[in-house]
């Protein structure tokens, strides 16, 4: 009987989830792979013709290769800041849970505070401005690795009470400084939760479309989720082209959680949830 | 067998003189890279805002206007509708993600057929990029030509105006909005209830606890960690929501489905940066004032237990 139950449970689950979950993602792939004129009735339906790599080219190709450029730009802002905010907010984290005194209520008041405030948008082009950072890609990998340090120090906190002191001890009497314990001892140990941050963020980063709307306007450095939203307004007749370019934004984030789906789970588990 | 011996003696040697290796060893330093970039890109604009917030500003000089700004929010409705948007919105979604991201971890724990592959496909939608995400169902929930109201036709029912009806536009960005963050509530969710030792269920099955008894009496509490990081996570996400009410509504029809976020947004392309500023604070006020009581009392029930 249980058994039974269980099963038409699981059968019912897969049905749902083939409306709700699956019809989306086929609609986005038949779309992408129509040509303009079918594509732009909206249909549910099998494309008539294939137009799969003939939209493909032309996304790419659609003023000179701005998606090409702009998939180069947000492969450099989501690696650069996503290194940036791993390696500082480790040792924040680190130093956080290691050291006690009298300096932690106050930093993790202020690791709170960066989770829940909501950034200051035009006093921080201003701040941009002032330093000379405001339209550049340093200037976004810089806001970028900041506004995700606090989400990192909270997991980084949590995953080093896992560590055992007696390895700080050991790897000082066999002769390590402060930085070499932190980067040669430390820093390989926290493996499992860089692998979840890195992810996480990775995925973040890749699809933040606010903070580039922001702090990076104009053309020649758009990020992919600019492309995307320049995209919407000027190709309203050209469904096909519109979804081609989501398809091809959405392949990177998928590639990276195919790869480490397993780590991600286990990752939350040491430290959000426990956290 | 001399390998733990050494190590012993290491660690004595080491707790002898704790407080002066500590200095060493673990350095205040390292707070300071972070520190210095959380201060300039966060923490300096945070502050600058107060006083932006109440002047006229156009980037090139400022004039005090005092409350004005405050004054001009909740007074134009255009711009207080937003507010009260952004209390439905963050409540809407985060209770909805609460309910059904708890009720589909429990499905998911369970002995179920397809198990893997559900999994996986309630997480796909966290990958794809909310503009992504925001023009499709824009197509899907086309109220003439979209799949949806299609496919509800056939069935002799008419569709609503899912973006286009006043009444609706703002609902309808929620549901889309549960429907992309749903599988991180899930994901934490089975992180928590794969945690509770599976004795407790055994013991109560002896007692003669029937499936919800043990879900009430079991999981629900023992989860509590796990709810707690659900509903800070999505109220603060829905709280601070922007992108997705951009790329499906604009924030229309009229301003009926916009939020402080989309406010801000409009305020600053208009080149009305002291009333975008002053949209910032009242965020923060308003997130503030929800999230710090909330986090108390979910931290302090979990003190409890």
């Amino acid at each position: 009987m249980r058994r039974a139950g269980s099963r038409a449970t699981g059968i019912v689950a897969i049905a749902v989830s083939v409306v709700v979950f699956l019809v989306p993602f086929a609609f986005i792939f038949l779309t992408a792979s129509k040509d303009a004129s079918s594509a732009s009735r909206l249909e549910f339906t099998w494309p008539t013709q294939w137009a799969f790599t003939e939209n493909l080219t032309e996304v790419l190709t659609t003023r000179d290769g701005i998606v090409v450029r702009a998939f180069l730009n947000s492969t450099v802002l989501t690696v650069v800041s996503v290194a940036v905010m791993v390696v500082l907010a480790a040792m924040v984290g680190y130093l956080l849970q290691r050291r006690k005194s009298r300096l932690n209520p106050v930093v993790n008041f202020f690791v709170l505070a960066g989770l829940i405030v909501p950034p200051a948008v035009v006093p921080t082009i201003w701040v941009l401005q002032q330093t000379g950072l405001f339209k550049t890609m340093p200037g976004l990998i810089l806001i970028e690795a900041t506004f995700g340090l606090s989400f990192c120090v909270l997991l980084f906190r949590a995953f080093v009470a896992t560590i055992p002191r007696e390895l700080d001890e050991a790897a000082i009497i066999d002769g390590a400084g402060p930085l070499r314990l932190f980067f040669a001892v430390i820093l390989p140990l926290l493996r499992p939760v860089i692998i979840t941050i890195v992810v996480v963020q990775a995925v973040n980063v890749f699809n933040d479309f606010t903070n580039p709307l922001y702090f990076l306007p104009g053309d020649e450095n758009a990020t992919v989720q600019l492309t995307l939203y320049n995209f919407q307004s000027q190709m309203v007749s050209q469904f096909n082209l519109l979804f081609m370019d989501i398809l091809l934004i959405t392949v990177p984030p998928l590639v990276m959680y195919i790869f480490f789906n397993r780590q991600i789970v286990a990752g939350m588990t040491s430290g959000a949830v426990k956290g | 067998m001399t390998e733990v011996g050494s190590a012993k003696r290491r660690r004595t040697a080491g707790s002898g003189s704790t407080s002066a290796t500590q200095r060493s060893i673990y350095p205040t330093w390292f707070y300071l890279p972070a520190g210095v970039l959380y201060l300039i890109f966060f923490a300096v604009p945070t502050f600058a805002s107060f006083w932006f917030s109440l002047t006229r500003w156009t980037l090139f000089d400022t004039e005090f206007i005092g409350l004005d700004n405050f004054v001009q929010f909740f007074a134009e409705p255009q711009l207080s509708r937003g507010f009260l948007n952004t209390l439905i919105y963050g409540f809407v979604t985060s209770g909805a993600k609460v309910v059904l991201g708890l009720a589909l971890a429990v499905l998911l724990t369970s002995q179920l057929v397809g198990r893997g592959y559900l999994r996986s496909v309630v997480f796909f939608p966290v990958l794809v990029s909310t503009i992504g995400v925001g023009i499709t169902f824009k197509a899907l929930l086309d109220p003439f030509d979209g799949v949806v109201n299609t496919m509800l036709a056939t069935f002799g029912i008419e569709g609503p105006g899912w973006f286009t009806d006043p009444n609706q536009a703002l609902l309808t960005i929620a549901a889309v909005d549960v429907w992309k963050g749903l599988g991180i509530a899930t994901l934490i969710y089975i992180a928590g209830i794969v945690a509770i030792p599976q004795e407790y269920y055994e013991a109560a099955r002896v007692d003669g606890a029937g499936a919800w008894r043990q879900f009430r009496s079991i999981t629900l509490p023992l989860v509590q960690p796990a709810t707690a990081t659900v509903i800070i996570l999505s109220l603060i996400g829905g709280l601070r929501s922007f992108d997705l009410i951009w790329a499906t509504t604009g924030g229309g029809p009229g301003f009926t489905s916009d939020v402080i976020g989309s406010v801000i947004y409009k305020q600053y392309q208009a080149g009305f940066y002291g009333l975008s500023t002053a949209g910032n604070v009242i965020l923060f006020l308003v997130v503030t004032a929800i999230m710090v009581p909330v986090s108390l009392l979910l931290n302090r029930k979990e003190v409890d237990r």
